[in-house]
């Protein structure tokens, strides 16, 4: 009984990391999803200089784990004169990470729309240009829903990463009340839990995004 | 006026080629990869005039498809030339020489060029208002009222009044065929092609689609059907212009060509529809 009393007395503390998780995630997801529509764009694009931009950077960000990324841009760009707070250093660099992953959804999506569509709007006197943006990406927005809320759920797993660039998010904040009261088992398990109740209710979101994709289709 | 010329096609000349990818055996046995091509119109010469409706008849593989789609630049010919309104399609012609143009010049050129595809392509995201509304939202710029105000008219005359709010994955074949219709009549292009409008249909919503395209003919709109109904053809057509691979072989009314056919070909072509007997 004591173990469930001590880890439910852990969950005020860690639960004002939560902001910080909030915070991190949907900063890092704007940024993923404006960066990685234009990655998709560009590694679709018919010139050859942004298609090549696009898949170095693609290549790079998915060559190198994410917790090299974080440290990098946290302690590493200081060094040529560019310093970033802790929380935006986590934002920048879950932002760019995702956004490598997220263009291949969007890059997937693109591809996957009819060419019907293309065809039909181009022969109503919409430009190539005009195509894409009112026909095409809009409807590979409903295809991505479901892989985009996936990652999305994976990124808030992945802010525990920012621990190690002094962001105190759930994982910071039960490091240091470990190192305050040792309660090892108590606190880790109350930080589990906590990723778990906000996990699980997105990923039912997740599932109906994805069966409403499919009746559209 | 009757005689004003819609569309002009010009010695048209289209050849696909589909390059197959070298593999890695014959880039390293040194074998030349192949090039298939395939002459799909070899000369095509063809005049619409105002307020015709023009049926192209031909087997599958005779080119008909490729010409129309060659009309609103949805295939780029290789040679010869095709005026609608007296404009030159894809191509600037300064002293003499062809430039090919802007895909914005295109894309208004298109929109004088109502297109009805064989499997609808209705915008999948969109009602059936939706998808009229669309194109005169994002290319003629129309403000939501004004765009309302064409789209329910031309939904109303196809017959889908009650239809209006339903997606695509909610209408039958027929219904989303003249969706479709509506979409490209809103408009208002000098001319409507129509490729096989019919085929991708089952036998019973057949019926629904023709009538339509029957009444906007009596309208007085210029038309160009690719079609394998012979009866419809025969029915609704001032002329019938017959294709076999890549060539025009016989045109002229529906009265002589069905009753009197010159070319082999096309005497073929209707006796395998049981119109002629064999």
């Amino acid at each position: 009984m004591d173990f469930i009393t001590n880890t439910l007395a852990v969950f005020p503390a860690l639960l004002q990391a939560v902001p910080i998780v909030v915070q991190l995630a949907l900063g890092a997801m704007a940024i993923a999803l404006v960066l990685g529509l234009l990655v998709a764009l560009a590694r679709i694009s018919s010139s050859k200089i942004l298609r090549g931009i696009a898949t170095v950077y693609l290549e790079v960000i998915r060559g190198t784990p994410l917790l090299v990324q974080l440290v990098y841009i946290f302690f590493v760009l200081p060094s040529i004169g560019v310093s970033i707070e802790p929380v935006p250093a986590g934002i920048l660099g879950l932002g760019l990470n995702y956004a490598a992953y997220l263009s291949e959804v969007f890059r997937s999506a693109i591809l996957s729309v009819e060419h019907g569509q293309t065809e039909a709007a181009l022969s109503l006197g919409y430009t190539p240009s005009k195509t894409l943006w009112k026909v095409v990406i809009p409807q590979s927005f409903v295809v991505s829903m479901g892989p985009i809320g996936n990652y999305f759920i994976a990124m808030i797993k992945d802010t525990a990463l920012t621990s190690v660039i002094a962001v105190t998010e759930i994982l910071k904040t039960a490091n240091i009340l470990n190192s305050q009261t040792f309660q090892t088992t108590a606190i880790y398990t109350a930080a589990a839990i906590l990723y778990l109740i906000i996990s699980l209710p997105l990923s039912r979101v997740v599932v109906v995004l994805e069966r409403k994709a499919r009746a559209s289709g | 006026m009757a005689d004003e010329t819609i569309i002009d096609v010009r010695d048209v000349h289209k050849t696909f080629v589909s390059e197959s990818k070298p593999t890695l055996w014959k880039r390293l046995t040194g074998k030349p990869h192949v090039q298939k091509r395939v002459e799909v119109l070899k000369g095509v010469d063809l005049v619409v005039h105002r307020g015709e409706t023009i049926a192209i008849l031909g087997s599958s593989g005779s080119g008909k498809s490729t010409l129309l789609r060659c009309i609103n630049k949805l295939e780029t010919i290789d040679a010869g030339r095709i005026y609608v309104n007296g404009h030159l399609i894809g191509y600037d012609e300064r002293d003499g020489e062809l430039i090919a143009e802007k895909a914005s010049v295109t894309a208004q050129k298109r929109t004088d060029i109502g297109f009805v595809f064989q499997h609808f392509n209705l915008f999948l995201n969109k009602t059936a208002l939706g998808n009229v509304m669309a194109p005169l939202r994002d290319v003629k710029k129309m403000s939501a009222a004004e765009a309302k105000a064409v789209a329910v008219p031309n939904l109303e005359m196809v017959g889908l009044g009650d239809k209006m709010e339903n997606y695509p994955s909610k209408l039958s074949g027929g219904q989303k065929q003249r969706v479709a219709i509506a979409r490209a009549l809103a408009m208002n292009p000098s001319v409507m092609l129509f490729d096989e409008p019919t085929s991708a249909l089952d036998p019973e919503l057949v019926g629904e689609v023709l009538a339509v395209i029957k009444k906007i003919a009596q309208q007085g709109t210029t038309m160009v059907i690719v079609t394998h109904e012979m009866q419809f053809a025969r029915d609704i057509a001032d002329r019938i212009v017959v294709m076999d691979q890549g060539v025009i072989v016989e045109e002229g009314p529906p009265s002589r060509i069905f009753t009197a056919p010159q070319h082999p070909k096309t005497r073929a072509l209707l006796s395998r529809s049981g119109i002629l007997p064999g």
